[in-house]
């Protein structure tokens, strides 16, 4: 069933704030098996002129995830079907390093839904700032919707 | 590394980075992701994957730790961004899958910003097309 394109232009902004610790950091770098030591020692990340260390480029995934369970991806009224989603696309922009001891506020939105063949592209940008209003980076993600397309 | 000493054309070697069911049960959990067709071989092929699948944000990461080590500053890189162009099926075996991984300087930018074209395989599939990272160099 095709997805509901009244969709596109909702906003979904965070119910709460992601509080970015060096654990959560470390536990990322672990998982993409990258031991750089400016995600985990604080010494190399100030020596690279970071205050604390800093995340991994594609760490921001998380708060895809962390907020996507409350926003469009499981609103019944988008017809999205998680298991016939892969991911198409991703783009990160990041205007500074995330470090540990941000805190986060993050504002999703679809911003465009379109047919490829048979399958559906939905497009959702993820902005990212701090509690202070500091621009910390733009996330765009395309899920292909697989063989959802209207016949 | 200083923009001025760096040469459209640059390769970056190829590295290879081998992928395990272990390691994406690790990135679930790391990254939120819980994708059932992240881990269950059942589903996957249910519809109609080739297998279990490694997430295309963990393909992207392991890319993108050759422009991290090679520019030396993690936080250098300004954007990044990819197509995921066929998926990475992952066995459920000892072995896994291997993912080739080289880079180029395809372009120096102003205000001393370069951005490096990625090739990321599996055997013969590339697995990312436009493949891209900027990065800000001193």
């Amino acid at each position: 069933m095709p997805l509901n394109r009244d969709f596109v232009g909702r906003e979904y902004p965070a119910p709460d704030t992601y509080e970015v610790s060096r654990e959560l950091i470390r536990r990322f770098a672990q998982a993409i098996g990258d031991n750089h030591p400016a995600y985990t020692d604080i010494e190399a990340a100030k020596a690279l002129g970071h205050p604390d260390v800093i995340a991994p480029p594609t760490f921001l995934t998380v708060l895809t995830f962390r907020y996507a369970m409350s926003g469009p991806v499981v609103d019944p009224d988008l017809g999205l079907n998680y298991a016939l989603v892969v991911h198409g696309e991703q783009k990160f922009v990041h205007h500074r390093p995330v470090r540990a001891g941000d805190v986060l506020r993050v504002v999703s939105s679809i911003v465009d839904i379109r047919d490829a063949g048979r399958n559906e592209l939905m497009t959702t940008k993820t902005a990212v700032v701090t509690t202070e209003g500091e621009p910390i980076a733009d996330l765009y993600g395309t899920l292909v919707s697989r063989g959802t397309a209207a016949a | 590394m200083n923009y001025d000493d760096v040469e459209i054309g640059t390769e970056l070697p190829a590295r290879t980075f081998t992928i395990q069911r272990a390691n994406l049960v690790q990135y679930c959990g790391a990254s939120g992701d819980f994708n059932i067709i992240h881990w269950n071989e059942r589903i996957a092929k249910a519809v109609g994957l080739p297998d279990v699948i490694a997430h295309g944000m963990y393909t992207m990461a392991e890319a993108g730790r050759l422009v991290t080590d090679w520019v030396g500053d993690p936080g250098a890189v300004v954007e990044y961004g990819v197509r995921f162009s066929a998926p990475v099926p992952v066995p459920d075996d000892d072995k896994g899958t291997d993912l080739v991984v080289s880079g180029t300087v395809a372009e120096k930018l102003d205000g001393n910003r370069v951005a490096v074209d990625l090739d990321a395989r599996v055997g013969e599939t590339k697995v990312l097309m436009k493949a891209r990272a900027v990065v800000q160099l001193a």
